[in-house]
């Protein structure tokens, strides 16, 4: 009889690779398409303005259905998963999100053909001195 | 209603616009502490809907990794006069609503 | 969360060397928001993506809402803000009669709360409180900090200016080492500040809300291992008509964003 799994911790999260391969249900990922606009270098990690863009006509036949946002070194990977329609003109999201450290950031976009893109971008986020203290 | 909603009041019938949604929302995760180190409870939006004339045009799963005071941006193509709607979903069933109207000319 | 006291410690020791304090050219002066990226300059810019601006615009219903024994609104008294209040934040803290000292901006709206309103007072670094102060000090936004030229605000601001010299703390630092002698240098990861009170109440990232000019200064005392005065002490009242001296001029920018 199996053992019971050890609960995992909340710093126990799946590696960056992993969290991708479940979201793509195991299927290739490919590099390209996808632009990911994230400042190298931010101030403070609980609010950074991130972009993503894929390359897409978004019309019936053509367009990203999903684009999914992980990161590599929070307690949990997700940040969002965004869902797109054919009709919105461009495939573009902005949002703001929170980096716990210095990491790792993933775009990936699912298109109408089931086909899988990606971009990564690595963030640096500083750490300030002189932070708040309560007392 | 603590929302701020940008949408052009008007636009060119076939014209790209930007919509920009923000929601004045803690986002807590669950992990923080607050005074005497007693843990504040998380409570998180994990569903944002856009619809136009009732058809969604944009949907966002959210998790605790979205800042505090979520904001989103992107785009649709202005066919028609008519009105935006959002929602914001709690995970405790909760759910919050905005409107915002556009010209299509 | 914690502070770094190695980075303070070795700033301590650097600054244990430096010149005595001196004043920023006016040329120098630069607000907080010229050291943000452009991201949180361009957040700070757009007030439909800026999340200051939810307590403005709480502000602003609560300044409509007629309340206390006497069921008055501000609006009751103060009409249409953008007009009665334009300018006003960028005056404070200004001297009051009564008290016979000087009192800032969410100390009025308290007073006014109080024996106008005859309400409960709205505490310190409080929602409504802040939303009221960011609402008042929002029609302010843009224009130029003008500190008023009354005798009896004087006494009160040399007292302000010789706390900003004052060492304090086991750290033994003055506003002054860090904010006039090693602005634009790196503390940890950084940028030091000339700590000119342009923006307040802002929208601070690491708060992930919004806060008091007031709380800030407590962070800084509680940062060099110093006990930090009271909200409300008259010591933060007297350091911030100090600071809103240094920064004459400089433009407001309420509701700021700053990491």
């Amino acid at each position: 009889m199996p053992s019971e799994p050890t609960p995992r911790l909340a710093y126990d999260r799946p590696p960056l690779d992993e969290v991708i391969r479940a979201f793509t249900n195991g299927m290739a990922v490919r590099t390209g398409k996808v632009t990911l606009d994230l400042s190298p270098l931010v101030e403070n990690g609980n609010a950074v303005p991130v972009k993503v863009t894929v390359e897409s006509p978004m019309t019936e036949a053509d367009h990203v259905r999903r684009i999914a946002l992980f990161n590599e070194r929070n307690p949990q990977p997700d940040i969002a998963v965004f869902h797109l329609f054919p009709g919105a003109g461009r495939a573009e999201v902005a949002t703001r999100m929170r980096l716990a450290t210095s990491q790792k950031v993933a775009a990936v976009a699912e298109m109408a053909d089931g086909g899988f893109w990606m971009a990564e971008a690595s963030v640096v986020v500083t750490l300030a001195a002189c932070i708040e203290d309560l007392i | 209603m603590r929302t701020l909603i940008n949408v052009p009041k008007t636009a060119n019938k076939g014209e790209i616009v930007e919509i920009r949604a923000m929601i004045a929302h803690p986002m807590e995760t669950g992990y923080r502490t607050g005074e005497n180190g007693v843990p504040i409870p998380r409570r998180i939006i994990h569903r944002f809907t856009c619809s136009f004339a009732g058809r969604e045009i944009f949907a966002a799963d959210l998790f605790p990794a979205m800042s505090a005071n979520p904001f989103l941006a992107f785009t649709t193509i202005a066919t028609q006069s008519g009105s935006f709607t959002f929602t914001w979903t709690d995970e405790d069933g909760t759910t919050q609503s905005a409107a915002a109207e556009i010209t299509v000319t | 969360m914690r502070g770094r006291p190695w980075a303070l410690l070795l700033l301590a020791a650097v600054l244990a060397a430096a010149a005595a304090a001196a004043d920023i050219p006016e040329a120098d002066r630069r607000s907080g928001y010229e050291l943000m990226s452009p991201e949180l300059r361009a957040m700070q810019d757009d007030e439909l993506s800026n999340p200051g601006m939810f307590s403005v615009l709480d502000g602003e219903r609560l300044w409509q809402e007629p309340g206390g024994a006497a069921g008055t609104a501000c609006a009751g008294c103060h009409g249409d803000a953008e007009e009665s209040m334009r300018g006003v934040a960028a005056r404070y803290p200004a001297f009051d009669a009564a008290l016979g000292r000087p009192i800032d901006l969410a100390g009025r709206i308290s007073q006014c709360r109080t024996e106008r309103q005859e309400a409960e007072p709205l505490p310190r670094e409080s929602e409504a409180l802040l939303a009221l102060s960011a609402f008042v000090a929002h029609q302010s936004r843009g224009l130029p900090i003008d500190p008023p030229d009354d005798p009896r605000l004087q006494p009160f601001r040399a007292r302000g200016a010789e706390l900003y010299q004052t060492p304090i703390g086991q750290l033994d630092l003055a506003c002054a080492s860090c904010h006039d002698d090693n602005w634009g240098r790196r503390l940890g990861g950084s940028t030091i500040p000339q700590a000119h009170p342009t923006g307040y109440p802002l929208y601070r990232l690491e708060w992930q809300a919004l806060g008091s000019l007031q709380r800030r200064l407590r962070n800084c005392m509680i940062g060099v291992r110093a006990t930090p005065f009271d909200f409300g002490a008259p010591e933060l009242i007297e350091l911030e008509l100090h600071l809103m001296a240094r920064a004459a001029g400089m433009a407001m920018e309420t509701p700021a964003i700053r990491p």
